[in-house]
């Protein structure tokens, strides 16, 4: 909790705000914090609670104390929950990998070189940065089956080492630009190219802009149903998301504890990155909106 | 002049190597968008004209796919629940958004705290598990019926009812609230003071500076929100899903369009129609977009 205080500088209350205001405002944002985050508590209180009591206890300080719900939700589809774990993760660390290579080769054209076609090409990235997938899913469904893709991790993976996720091209763009020239021109001097300079003076520069993307990587891959439904069918190859959506399926209404645990284990890694990198995630996040 | 042509060679070599270099930087990219998008976005407005359920080869048919979405009533039933949703959740995220950005923006104490409680939900709230806290909160023996029940009212099934499921997923989406939080609070962050300092010398107060500074030097930030965030809101998916457990349910009252496309295409491998939904997705995103940058230049305020 240590860093959330000291990641960025308190500012002062305003002198004009009179105490009386200042409390009630205070009470206005902690109720309000508290009715959001009232439900990711009560889950996590809920989950070492036994099912029937789930049913009528709406408090958030558990009444038992029983990590039950854990062992047994754990080992309660057809593998145990780690291997949901490992193919979420695989899938998710091998997006990192690839956005951060794909999307800052091609940051830094758009920030640094000059080309024919440069306009268009970045209104294309533009273009297709807002680009819905559901748009595009079903011609990559029929491209993936007739490579044979379908049950295999590459319809997730290999399209991220091919920059299709352009945010990640503009986040790194905006960021490129934010760098003094000066740097890359006196490496020029020195008679470095341009792969050198990219790889020698951007990229470590940048370390923030790449810190960024690879959280909200991370989180979105994490995250994601939609393709990883439609491309992963085979259990053996289920990640999180999908296998506890067919926990629920199968018998999650009876067994809403041990549903409950599993939820919050694969919570977990994104609650984890948040309070490690959230000032990337913040910082990142609001550089999107400003020009 | 031999030099001065001389020179300018040397200049375009120059100019043409670095397009060489750039082109290769963008190679990847280029191969992405055009195997992974360009491509499949003519594809999909092939096969929209044709029937093909991926086990024989794409039988052409003219308009009829485009024929049967006029007569389908499902499909407008998912229309009119996508729109409802949209135009509905998104102004009443931004309204909460742009509200505690104010809140929070005149140096209050703790304000770290405060922007990461807000903001952890819109992290968390894509991913199955927190669609499957909501199903617990909003079903019949949930959370909010618990509490209803400490102050005496009995609650329905909210989820289970057709009247109120899609109001649940609006509520989910409310939550998420924190990532434009955080947008307006950096655009706040850059008005200058001055602008302020300068109105209450004049005399204006609190209600007028926001009505008059704030909200016109916001404008850019709003319309960034509003564009992102209802592309957003068109493509939710995974929480209407699994409160429904698949259907869209009940009565189709939480089908969105994307659930309707997902049944078509994935359900019952109708390809052809289902490339014609995308299809139209694509325009309506493409027409409300371009809707938005028209009506942009009466509201948006660029500086100077």
């Amino acid at each position: 909790m240590t860093d959330l205080t000291t990641s960025a500088p308190a500012r002062p209350a305003t002198r004009a705000d009179p105490p009386a205001r200042r409390i009630t405002k205070h009470t206005l944002l902690i109720v309000f914090g508290v009715v959001m985050i009232y439900p990711l508590l009560w889950m996590v209180s809920s989950s070492v609670k036994p099912t029937e009591v789930i049913f009528r206890d709406p408090s958030i300080w558990p009444s038992q104390f029983d990590l039950g719900n854990y062992t047994a939700g754990w080992t309660a589809l057809e593998h145990p929950f780690q291997h949901y774990l490992w193919n979420s993760a695989v899938i998710a660390i091998a997006s990192i990998v690839g956005n951060l290579l794909s999307c800052s080769l091609a940051a830094y054209a758009f920030a640094r070189l000059e080309f024919r076609g440069r306009r268009i090409l970045f209104a294309a990235m533009l273009a297709t940065m807002m680009l819905p997938i559901h748009v595009l899913i079903v011609p990559q469904y029929v491209l993936f089956s007739q490579l044979d893709w379908i049950n295999t991790s590459l319809p997730l993976i290999v399209p991220k080492f091919l920059a299709t996720d352009a945010f990640f091209i503009f986040l790194m763009v905006q960021f490129i630009r934010s760098l003094p020239r000066e740097l890359d021109e006196a490496a020029r001097m020195d008679g470095c190219g341009h792969v050198r300079i990219y790889w020698r003076i951007i990229m470590p520069l940048s370390v923030p802009a790449l810190a960024t993307s690879a959280l909200f990587t991370f989180i979105w891959t994490w995250n994601d149903f939609f393709s990883q439904l439609i491309f992963l069918t085979n259990p053996d190859l289920y990640t999180v998301p999908v296998a506890l959506r067919s926990f629920m399926d199968g018998q999650g209404e009876t067994a809403w504890g041990q549903l409950f645990a599993m939820s919050i284990v694969g919570l977990a890694p994104i609650f984890g990155f948040f309070l490690a990198g959230q000032r990337y995630l913040t910082q990142g996040l609001a550089t999107t909106g400003l020009k | 002049m031999s030099d001065r042509t001389g020179s300018r060679t040397i200049r375009s070599g120059l100019r043409r190597r670095e397009s060489r270099v750039a082109y290769g930087f963008l190679a990847p990219w280029i191969v992405g968008m055009v195997v992974f998008t360009i491509g499949p976005i003519l594809a999909s407005l092939y096969l929209s004209f044709t029937d093909y359920t991926l086990l024989s080869p794409p039988e052409w048919r003219g308009l009829e796919n485009y024929q049967r979405m006029l007569a389908d009533s499902r499909l407008h039933k998912s229309l009119l629940v996508t729109f409802q949703y949209v135009f509905v959740s998104v102004p009443v995220q931004l309204a909460l958004a742009l509200g505690l950005a104010m809140l929070l923006n005149r140096g209050v104490r703790g304000l770290p705290i405060y922007r990461s409680v807000y903001y952890l939900p819109s992290l968390l709230a894509g991913s199955v598990s927190i669609a499957i806290l909501w199903r617990q909160i909003f079903g019949s023996e949930g959370l909010v019926n618990q509490l209803l029940a400490k102050v005496g009212v009995e609650g329905v099934s909210w989820v289970s009812h057709p009247d109120f499921a899609l109001g649940t997923l609006v509520v989910l989406n409310a939550w998420t609230f924190g990532a434009p939080m955080v947008i307006f609070l950096a655009g706040l962050r850059q008005i200058p003071s001055m602008y302020y300092e300068a109105a209450s010398v004049d005399g204006a107060g609190a209600v007028s500076q926001f009505f008059r500074i704030t909200i016109p030097l916001l404008t850019p930030i709003i319309f960034f929100n509003l564009i992102l965030q209802m592309i957003g809101a068109f493509q939710s998916f995974t929480q209407a899903f699994v409160v429904s457990g698949g259907s869209g349910g009940p009565a189709d009252s939480t089908l969105l369009y994307t659930l309707y496309l997902y049944e078509r295409g994935f359900g019952s491998f109708e390809m052809g129609y289902a490339s014609a939904l995308a299809w139209t997705l694509l325009v309506i995103i493409a027409v409300l977009t371009g809707v938005n940058f028209l009506f942009a230049k009466r509201w948006v305020f660029y500086g100077d």
